[in-house]
């Protein structure tokens, strides 16, 4: 065990104009062990797929970094992922950490056969290169993916959109690096299939002592998975603890609201959503950016910003009225 | 009786079927909707549920008249609504609305929201002047719960997706429409505001005398816009009605084994309650839609030789109807046992 990845004080920025910013990441801080599976939620533009860029280091124009650093430990040594020349983070790509992209189905080669660009993978990274053990290891993740190994003489239009996405994930895991990034890798599959794609990352990261950072925006898949949650707000971290314990005691209005509002089966109860709209950007609100969502804001929320405390053992929130909350 | 039954119906569905052909010449032919039937009533709601390639997508084009099936009729208050003409035609078109799943194709993003929603006033001829529509469109905006000052004036992209898709269905709400037929109206717009959209449709039928069809994948949202309407459920498969009944008996107590299947792997979220089971993943092609027998067979564990052969007909138990042998065998021998 021991810190993998460590975010400080990152904010990321897309320029639109001059000196115009959209703040997609701003100032946001942690940490991730070993072996752990961190789960970033929140809803469309607060920033999470921005959050995975900047930790992938894919950081493109208009996307800029405003400020902060991301760690990872490799092999025992700290790294400046932002400060490394772009054939350093090739390297470490594939071996060390892997990345399955937003609408990832759409990320293969669409002229290569699936049993090339497997090869194509492993040749570019696997230290061994005995082509028996190569194809051991492909057939078993296919294997366990459900996956036919016909498919390798496949084109990826040949597949479904759900098998494709599962060709992804195999590509993400076959290399077993030490970190997988999944950006909403199951959204706009059937359930099943969503289902079965999720546990398989979650046993692969277990059995490898892999950590897993998986961004979506639906808390049910948050809840199954993740051992770890954050809560991201129009670029911020709000909240950050436990899964377990965001569930039982939620302590940012936010984190709260967007829980309560989910509706369950065999809940008969009548809800309420979250009013209001999220903030722009480009000008967020001054001191807190949920206050003026929030139904617990005072005057102090409007003019400082709160800081990401740790209020119980390893769960941190960022809100000036957390302690109301508890209570 | 009947006849008081007969008027209270607004759609009716009798054996609805729509087959595709896939490649250029003698294509293989699949059934994208294989003999559905419902009817829906005045203010209710009725909830149809089902996976990508469940062909609920293809069954709401077919209850809005825009694409033809290839077999059975779609009857709104009684007439086949691919046979009506002129006057009649142009009634169906406004009373019966859709409302899209993304908010944002829904308007035209170079131009003022409230200019749609007065065009959508003029062409329907629901109001004569300008003057006459902008009291129309302040009304629907007051009846989705907008302040009229926060919209006119406004472009789309000014709204956050949520209040776009309320925009939406003031829209529909512009032509009086007596069903609203609302294709994963919720799945674009951000959790926190969901279920707010619902309890719009709720309160929407309630006071203005609409029905609506909901047509969703997402279980969650189904049971919960189903329990405070009183809802009949579908749970569609590969075309096919596989299950239906009340929403409240067919989420919490599900015959079918694909309900079953499908309720198993919806991710609660309650991290007490976590998966049990492990999923058994699918590899599909199109040849399900051409299977002879139940077209859930392969999936299936429950499923016997019988399974692969014959298709399973539609068995009533109660006041639910279930497409599945091992369901159909135990009525029979429940029947014969009263017998």
């Amino acid at each position: 065990m021991g810190r993998i990845i460590e975010l400080r004080n990152v904010s990321a920025y897309y320029k639109i104009g001059r000196d115009l910013y959209v703040r997609a990441v701003d100032g946001v801080s942690f940490s991730v062990e070993e072996g752990e599976i961190l789960g970033i939620a929140g809803e469309s533009g607060c920033g999470k797929t921005t959050l995975i860029k900047v930790c992938t280091a894919s950081i493109n124009p208009p996307l800029t970094m405003a400020g902060g650093n991301v760690f990872y430990c490799v092999e025992g040594k700290r790294i400046d992922l932002l400060a490394l020349s772009e054939e350093e983070v090739r390297r470490l790509r594939w071996e060390f950490f892997t990345l399955v992209p937003q609408a990832a189905m759409n990320s293969l080669n669409p002229v290569k056969k699936i049993g090339a660009i497997f090869s194509e993978t492993l040749r570019a990274c696997t230290k061994s290169t005995n082509k028996g053990r190569i194809k051991e290891i492909v057939h078993e993740v296919l294997d366990s993916l459900g996956l036919p190994s016909e498919v390798l003489g496949m084109y990826p239009c040949q597949l479904s959109g759900g098998m494709k996405q599962r060709i992804v994930v195999a590509l993400a895991t076959v290399t077993t690096p030490k970190v997988i990034f999944c950006d909403e890798p199951t959204t706009g599959l059937d359930l099943v299939t969503q289902k079965g794609i999720l546990q398989f990352l979650q046993e692969k990261a277990r059995a490898t002592n892999s950590t897993l950072i998986l961004v979506s925006h639906d808390i049910g898949i948050q809840a199954q998975v993740t051992d770890i949650l954050a809560i991201a707000y129009a670029g911020k971290i709000v909240e950050i603890g436990p899964t377990e314990e965001i569930f039982a005691k939620p302590l940012h209005p936010y984190t709260i609201k967007l829980i309560s509002s989910l509706p369950v089966i065999g809940d008969r109860s009548s809800k309420a959503g979250l009013a209001g709209t999220p903030p722009s950007l480009v000008r967020p609100p001054q001191g807190c950016r949920f206050h003026p969502r929030c139904v617990l804001a005072e005057d102090i929320c409007e003019r400082e910003e709160p800081p990401l405390i740790e209020v119980r053992s390893n769960h941190y929130v960022a809100c000036f009225k957390s302690g109301e909350v508890e209570r | 009786m009947i006849g008081l039954r007969k008027e209270k119906t607004l759609l009716d569905l009798r054996g609805v079927t729509r087959v595709f052909r896939t490649g250029l010449y003698l294509g293989a032919a699949f059934r994208a909707v294989d003999d559905v039937s419902f009817c829906v009533r005045e203010k209710t709601c009725e909830i149809i549920a089902g996976e990508s390639g469940s062909g609920k997508s293809t069954l709401a084009k077919m209850v809005l008249g825009i694409l033809k099936p290839s077999a059975g009729e779609v009857l709104y208050k009684g007439r086949n609504i691919f046979r009506l003409r002129g006057g009649e035609r142009k009634e169906f078109k406004r009373e019966v609305q859709p409302v899209f799943q993304d908010p944002f194709e829904t308007f035209n993003p170079f131009r003022k929201v409230t200019d749609y929603l007065e065009a959508t006033a003029l062409n329907f001829g629901m109001a004569k002047s300008r003057r006459e529509a902008i009291r129309l469109i302040d009304d629907r905006l007051q009846r989705i719960g907008m302040d009229p000052h926060d919209v006119h004036g406004k472009f789309p992209h000014e709204f956050s997706g949520g209040q776009l898709q309320r925009l939406s269905i003031a829209r529909a709400l512009m032509a009086n429409p007596r069903l609203l037929v609302a294709d994963e109206p919720v799945s674009m717009v951000d959790a926190s505001v969901r279920v707010d959209i619902l309890a719009l449709f709720v309160e929407l039928m309630v006071g203005s005398n609409m029905s609506v069809i909901y047509i969703t994948h997402d279980l969650s949202t189904a049971y919960y816009l189903g329990v405070q309407t009183n809802a009949e459920i579908i749970i569609m498969y590969r075309g096919e009605c596989v299950e239906k009944g009340s929403v409240e008996e067919v989420l919490i107590n599900p015959l079918h084994p694909y309900s079953e299947m499908l309720l198993d792997a919806l991710p609660e979220p309650n991290p007490q309650r976590k998966w049990t089971s492990r999923a058994r993943l699918p590899s599909l092609t199109l040849k399900e839609f051409r299977k002879n027998g139940c077209k859930f067979a392969e999936r299936c564990q429950r499923a016997a030789q019988i399974c692969f052969e014959k298709r399973p007909p539609l068995s009533y138990v109660d006041n639910r109807a279930v497409r599945c042998w091992v369901v159909e065998e135990k009525v029979l021998k429940e029947g014969h046992h009263e017998a």
